[in-house]
């Protein structure tokens, strides 16, 4: 079985911190929203904090990676395959296709991950981190000689953050199902781990960029 | 040597009669007892002011334009306020009851409408600057003081011993917490009644009970705080600062802003170890946090009391008592039903430090109960408000159903129509209407009143401080509280928001729970 190195170490670190991160503030952020009590409110208000700071600090060496090693393009849309893509998911994972779609180091995302991804950077986390600064420094905001600054309220904020958060949640729940429908059910989650993914002996170069099913 | 080894012992030694002879250095350049003045024997209270006016000559005329004296304060609305004419739902007014009630009054003789307000030897230095603690005023007396043994009252054999007046005029020193106490922790007819915020615990407090007065550590005077000026003492609760937006008050700079707020110490961003907390101050008084709880020092507060029901006899055919287990009354025919409180949870209200009374001749409806003795004004949104601790004191008392007037009762005195005396309510409100000139059908009904005492000391140390928690949540201490979003609160949710996110979250795991379902059948089916 051909393996190839897809997940550099940056990479790999990257991604399970953020993961850790992401789903220990969907955790506090929840309790801090008032959904339950965990690890009591000052607590778990404390440690969301000090984890946004952390996952912000993290993502200033992830954008700086992503455009040091010209990574950022692996999350330019495309619409090449993604029909093709969408009816793997859909059917062909059922009937035993094969993936219409091959990884190679240039190439690492398929059309929907790119897509999902992007939705992530340039929407869901902006969108996280604007609302969550602008919770943290909310007394600062509503100081500002800005009058539209000034005018915004917590509630508004909050209810920001909040619809964020759900998006995250979702994102998370989809993106941890789709990790399991490599060619084994594990085989995503360890080239996540180890940075090398397996190249499915059964699939021929041939088949894989021919669109199929339309 | 040994000379040597001698002075190296006996040096300290000289050092600490220096000492000693240092710590006698009076902070005063006045001693009391070497004035000519004061060392004669003094017959009554106002001899005593007569002398003290012989050196301070304007205290007289200072103290004559405080509420101390007058008992009167005008409001910014324009409410003629005041124990002289308010009415509150405790012993309702001191009015027709003054040779009890004004033993508080910082004078000698207000026994009734004929009191000289201008008389500067009337006025009381004694009941303040006392510091020998000896310094009695007997109800009774209308703020006299006794010089020789007297049976009081007449006929009932209880003999009031005399004070020596000479040597408390001697001894006469600053205000402290016992001179302001001695009125102050028994507003309301007893210790603790009113306030909530203030008793007899106050008197010699620990540091959890007040980390400012605490007896044993930064010893607070009243006065350290109410820094007062030519007799006029700040920080009235006629005159509140709801919201003090200035920073510490700083020596040298001129701040002519109230000097009793916490701010005018601790300025906006007082909280130096979590600095998250200076992002409450614009909305969230010191108080409310900080002074957890009221009645914290073991003395019990009035909470509510029913005037409706006083009047009953025991089985015996005197009036009846009732006590609680710590040996309280609960109910006394005089008064009527008592509920009381110890380590009392405040009520949360935005003020703004505008208040609006109910005169005594403003319109009461029974439709319209509680009728609100005083109302705190204030919003989220006004700019000057804060979040405050209050104590509501819920009160059941006399009206006039026909001229829907709260009613001015007479109460104290030994004659036939004080209530305490022949409990009919018909004839004391008679009298009592009749002395202020106000008119009274005849008929005597009960209303349900409310008012509100801002909670303001009882400081406990930040250790004792509200925790997040208390006011971050689900039917905390703020749930009542309007016009702010708390995190944490599930009644600011957009339950919208909540519903949609959870469904999505809910629809994505079932979706792919689905697909994952069919993935496991398909491949059990091929193998």
């Amino acid at each position: 079985m051909a393996r190839i190195y897809i997940f550099t170490r940056f990479e790999r670190f990257w991604h399970w911190t953020q993961a850790a991160l992401i789903v220990f503030m969907l955790v506090t952020g929840f309790e801090i929203h008032g959904t339950y009590t965990l690890f009591g409110w000052e607590k778990a208000a404390n440690l969301h904090t000090t984890a946004a700071w952390t996952l912000i600090g993290l993502w200033l060496f992830a954008i700086f990676w992503h455009f040091t090693t010209g990574e950022w393009r692996q999350y330019i849309p495309t619409s090449k395959n993604i029909l093709g893509v969408m009816n793997y998911y859909s059917v062909g994972i059922f009937t035993g296709a094969p993936h219409p779609f091959r990884v190679t180091k240039l190439s690492k995302h398929n059309p929907l991950q790119r897509l999902a991804y992007l939705l992530i950077k340039l929407f869901i986390n902006p969108l996280i981190w604007l609302s969550g600064l602008a919770y943290l420094y909310y007394n600062e905001l509503a100081a500002s000689k800005i009058a539209a600054v000034a005018g915004v309220n917590l509630g508004t904020i909050a209810l920001v953050h909040t619809a964020a958060a759900f998006m995250m949640l979702a994102f998370l729940i989809g993106h941890l199902y789709l990790s399991t429908t490599g060619h084994t059910p594990l085989a995503h989650i360890k080239a996540m781990i180890t940075g090398w993914e397996d190249e499915e002996s059964d699939r021929s170069p041939a088949t894989v960029s021919a669109p199929i099913g339309h | 040597m040994a000379a040597l080894v001698a002075s190296m012992f006996l040096a300290p030694a000289v050092d600490a009669e220096s000492d000693s002879g240092s710590a006698k250095l009076l902070k005063s350049t006045s001693d009391h007892t070497k004035f000519k003045a004061l060392q004669v024997e003094f017959n009554s209270g106002p001899e005593v002011t007569k002398a003290c006016l012989s050196c301070h000559t304007e205290a007289s005329k200072q103290l004559h334009k405080t509420e101390h004296w007058k008992w009167e304060y005008r409001n910014a609305q324009g409410q003629l306020l005041g124990k002289k004419t308010l009415i509150n739902n405790f012993c309702i007014t001191p009015v027709t009851n003054e040779a009890a009630c004004n033993i508080c009054h910082i004078g000698y003789g207000w026994k009734d409408d004929s009191f000289d307000f201008t008389s500067e030897v009337n006025v009381d230095c004694l009941v303040c600057h006392d510091t020998t603690g000896n310094y009695r005023k007997p109800a009774g007396l209308a703020g006299n003081v006794v010089t020789k043994a007297m049976e009081f009252p007449p006929g009932s054999g209880n003999i009031i011993k005399p004070i020596d007046l000479k040597k408390i005029a001697q001894a006469v020193g600053k205000t402290s917490r016992d001179t302001c106490g001695a009125c102050h922790f028994y507003g309301g007819g007893g210790d603790g009644v009113k306030h909530g915020d203030m008793d007899s615990s106050l008197a010699s407090p620990d540091q959890a009970l007040d980390v400012h007065m605490d007896a044993l550590g930064l010893n607070f005077a009243c006065a350290t705080c109410h820094m007062t000026e030519g007799h006029q003492v700040p920080g009235s609760r006629y005159a509140p600062t709801g919201r003090d937006k200035d920073g510490a008050h700083l020596r040298g700079k001129e701040d002519k802003t109230n000097p009793t707020t916490c701010q005018a110490c601790h300025g906006q961003a007082p909280h130096k170890k979590i600095a998250k907390l200076n992002d409450h101050t614009d909305k969230v008084a010191c108080q409310s946090c900080h002074v957890p709880k009221f009645a914290r020092g073991g003395v019990a507060t009035k909470m509510s009391w029913d005037w409706s029901t006083a009047g009953k006899m025991g089985p015996d055919g005197k009036p009846l008592t009732i006590k609680d287990a710590k040996g309280h009354p609960i109910y006394t025919a005089a008064k009527g039903d008592f509920v009381l409180g110890e380590n009392v949870v405040p009520d949360y209200l935005w003020f703004n430090g505008k208040v609006t009374y109910t005169l005594r001749s403003d319109k009461v409806e029974k439709s319209s109960q509680p009728v609100l003795i005083n109302h705190f004004d204030g919003s989220a949104s006004d700019g000057k408000s804060l979040i405050w601790p209050v104590k509501t004191m819920h009160g059941k008392q006399a009206y006039d159903p026909v001229n829907k007037t709260l009613v001015v009762p007479h109460l104290a005195g030994n004659d036939d129509t004080a209530f305490w005396t022949n409990f009919n309510w018909e004839k004391a409100v008679a009298t009592g209407m009749a002395s202020i000139g106000a008119p009274f059908s005849g008929k005597v009904d009960f209303v349900a009143t409310e008012s509100t005492w801002p909670i303001t000391h009882m400081v406990a140390p930040a250790k004792d401080a509200l925790r997040c928690h208390d006011c971050h949540a689900s039917n905390g201490r703020l749930e009542k509280l309007t016009g702010i979003y708390i995190p944490g609160r599930a009644s600011d949710h957009a339950r919208w928001l909540d519903n949609t996110g959870w469904a999505i979250a809910a629809l994505t795991l079932l979706g792919v729970l689905g697909h994952g379902i069919g993935r496991i059948l398909v491949s059990k089916r091929s193998k």
